[in-house]
């Protein structure tokens, strides 16, 4: 089905208005995104978090579907309890339909604490959709790293001092190893292209198993940028190339259109530091600037790209 | 009258699986952690031959089994698990959120010791860590009670009035593992006495609809909830357990009516304690033993007794005010320990629940078998010689003692 805009903007928005995640946040973005994607209602389990947090505060509900929150590491087992269920109704004839099971979690829910429960329902095969609004960072509990915070990042528990500056470890690649699961698809998405964001919710629901779609979502708060930009970054996390487009489906990656100019023109790919520029996390970065963790990153960077770009079979 | 049954060989593991079998269960979602019990095992078991029809979902931890059962209970699911000693305390942060999602779900807990030094025999400081979780707690003398309890606990968990979660308890290996005549009843009679999960309704925006995630209508359920209503949702969870008692009593009535078989008044089940100076009050299969001594002593014409504590949670404090009155000591078996505390769980409760009695009996909390050490009847008459030893000098020197330790 061809992604339109004005078939969309027809469908019922799932994610009501009146929550109180922050302005310029890249989460609701996402997860609106990702329900205009669905057929009908999905039913949705969240991991503890921002977006929990700020969309259910008892007695309001900005939730137009079924949704449950039960605790933080454990998304994937609670969609394993829904998914498992709905196939005995099915089973038995009692489902007219069998609703979509969708997941949305964090980076902590997803790289750290909700690691282990992911793997298992991977390893499973539940029938569900997990996914990752990746904001890098413990944002809701006050910026504080996780597995998913780049290299050199500002945050709480990676301050930036003298002997220290910022994050030292790398980002954990979690679309591949989601990949390694031999998860029947695979996919990163940035809000900035919305096209092929639906587009791979789509795919990533018709599958028969667990798929996982890892979207970058910045986050004004913890990036220390100017909430109307949040779009600008996750289109610039992927023309620097530190977030490629790209999915995998049974194993075989593909890059995706976003992404596709720089492999063809690479003179055309933005260089990091203007990623890195724009953020506040990274300001410690500039002064005075410290060109050599800005290369180191610069060649992570160029070395994470040319992993993609060699599975996808372009180089 | 009641109906035909015929007796199976089970130990307390296979009468929990057996009982499982026969009650509609949907989903079971369970894993093996150290130490594991049979349950899961003959589950699958029953599974793969065909006897049950039911998703069996093999989960990578205890944490993500009781996840699993509350999505799965969230959507409308009879549920069932079982777990004991780490796996449980590693649930513990989800049995309070299955608790207060209100969701009836039922587990067999095979009481075993928590690490450190690790162990796998028999106390109850595993359930204890969840006493103040919400779960309801039935405790199970033999594998005969392990059977009559799992299939009572659906019916008390899923009452309209009650709503709550439902912890059945069988000692590690003393009930577990231990191999007894057993009663069963004819699968279609269990069916029909627990019948489907039925779920209750609510009110959402003036319209009543099924307490479950549906698309048609849909529901958020485990909502933040701050200072502002947190207390009232908590508030409602202990006016659920009240109305639990009276669903207990009720539950042991009618299963008396079809089997003949029951257990105290569903609560407490004293024991010889018409006349009795000296009472013992217990847990578990520690009952059984105790229950001989008592016969032992009532012959040499010691004025001694027993009551049983079935339901640990809610706790039957007027139940066991009636049951003591008269009493002139009381010792309380507790079989796990609360370092720090002025005794262990179960004399807390006791004592604080004796504090409304018109006249106070002295109350001695004796901590035994700890990590499977056993409890040999010559020690529980050491503890009436102890309790007689009191009432006849009139004092008590040490509330707190332990039985059977080097």
């Amino acid at each position: 089905m061809a992604v339109n805009l004005k078939e969309l903007s027809k469908k019922e928005e799932l994610l009501a208005s009146g929550h109180s995640l922050c302005s310029g946040c890249a989460a609701p973005i996402v997860v609106r995104q990702v329900l205009k994607a669905v057929e009908g209602k999905p039913i949705i389990t969240n991991s503890t978090g921002c977006l929990e947090v700020a969309t259910s505060i008892y007695p309001f509900t900005a939730w137009r579907t079924p949704w449950i929150h039960t605790a933080f590491e454990n998304a994937a087992a609670n969609a394993s309890g829904i998914a498992a269920m709905l196939k005995v109704y099915e089973k038995r004839g009692e489902l007219k339909e069998r609703p979509h099971v969708i997941a949305f979690s964090g980076d902590g829910g997803t790289f750290d604490i909700g690691f282990q429960a992911l793997s298992g329902a991977f390893e499973r095969g539940h029938n569900y959709l997990h996914v990752l609004y990746d904001n890098e960072a413990y944002m809701n509990t006050g910026i504080q790293r996780s597995g998913g915070t780049p290299h050199g990042a500002w945050t709480t528990t990676s301050q930036t001092g003298k002997a220290v500056p910022g994050k030292q470890e790398w980002k954990k690649p979690i679309a591949r190893i989601m990949v390694e699961h031999n998860a029947p698809y695979v996919a990163t998405v940035s809000p900035a292209y919305w096209q092929d964001l639906i587009t791979k919710v789509r795919k990533g629901l018709a599958v028969d198993g667990p798929a996982f779609i890892h979207a970058i979502a910045p986050c004004p708060r913890g990036w220390r940028t100017p909430s109307n930009e949040s779009v600008e970054l996750a289109r610039l996390a992927v023309q620097t190339c530190i977030f490629p487009l790209w999915e995998c489906e049974n194993g075989d990656y593909k890059l995706s259109a976003p992404s596709m100019p720089y492999v063809k023109r690479p003179e055309r790919k933005k260089p990091i530091i203007d990623y890195l520029k724009a953020q506040g996390r990274f300001r410690h970065l500039f002064r005075p600037e410290r060109p050599e963790i800005i290369e180191r990153i610069q060649k992570h960077v160029d070395k994470e790209w040319g992993i993609i770009l060699k599975r996808a079979g372009l180089t | 009258m009641s109906v035909t049954q015929k007796v199976e060989g089970l130990n307390g593991d296979e009468a929990v699986a057996y009982a499982v079998k026969q009650c509609n269960v949907d989903l079971v979602a369970a894993y093996p952690i150290t130490p594991q019990t049979i349950i899961v095992e003959k589950l699958s078991e029953y599974v793969s031959n065909g006897e049950v029809d039911l998703e069996f979902v093999t989960v990578e931890s205890e944490h993500s089994a009781m996840s699993a059962c509350i999505g799965a209970a969230a959507v409308g699911g009879r549920i069932f698990t079982a777990t004991a000693s780490a796996g449980l305390a590693l649930m513990h942060e989800m049995n309070y959120v299955a608790a207060s999602h209100r969701l009836p779900i039922v587990m067999a807990v095979c009481n075993r010791a928590l690490s450190g030094p690790i162990n796998i025999h028999v106390d109850h400081s595993d359930s204890m860590g969840e006493r103040d979780s919400s779960w309801l707690q039935i405790f199970s003398e033999n594998p005969q009670e392990v059977y009559d309890n799992m299939i009572q606990a659906y019916r008390i968990a899923e009452d309209s009035s009650v709503q709550l979660p439902c912890m059945v308890l069988l000692d590690g290996f003393v009930v577990s593992h231990t191999m007894q005549d057993v009663a069963v009843l004819s699968d279609e009679v269990v069916n029909e006495f627990v019948g489907r999960r039925k779920l209750p309704f609510i009110n959402i925006m003036g319209k009543s609809v099924p307490y479950k995630l549906d698309v048609e209508n849909p529901l958020t359920m485990g909502p933040l909830a701050l200072y502002d209503y947190y207390f009232e949702h908590k508030r409602q969870q202990e006016e659920a357990m009240k109305n639990a008692k009276d669903v207990i009593v009720k539950m042991n009535d009618e299963f008396a009516r079809l089997t003949g078989r029951k257990i105290g008044d569903g609560l407490i089940q004293p024991h010889r304690m018409e006349d009795a100076d000296m009472a013992l009050i217990c847990l578990g299969s520690t009952a059984g033993t105790t229950r001989t001594v008592v016969n032992e002593l009532r012959r040499k014409g010691v004025r001694v007794g027993l009551v049983k504590v079935r339901s640990f949670r809610p706790f039957p404090a007027r139940e066991i005010i009636d049951a003591v009155k008269g009493v002139k000591a009381v010792g309380v078996l507790d079989r796990s320990g609360a370092y720090g505390a002025v005794g262990g769980p179960l004399f807390n409760e006791i004592r604080s629940t004796l504090y409304d009695c018109d006249e106070r009996p002295f109350v001695v909390d004796y901590i035994y078998g700890l990590g499977g050490r056993d409890m040999h009847p010559t020690l529980i008459k050491e503890v009436y010689d102890d309790l007689e030893r009191i009432v006849k000098s009139g004092t008590v020197k040490q509330t707190l003692k332990f039985v059977g330790v080097r």
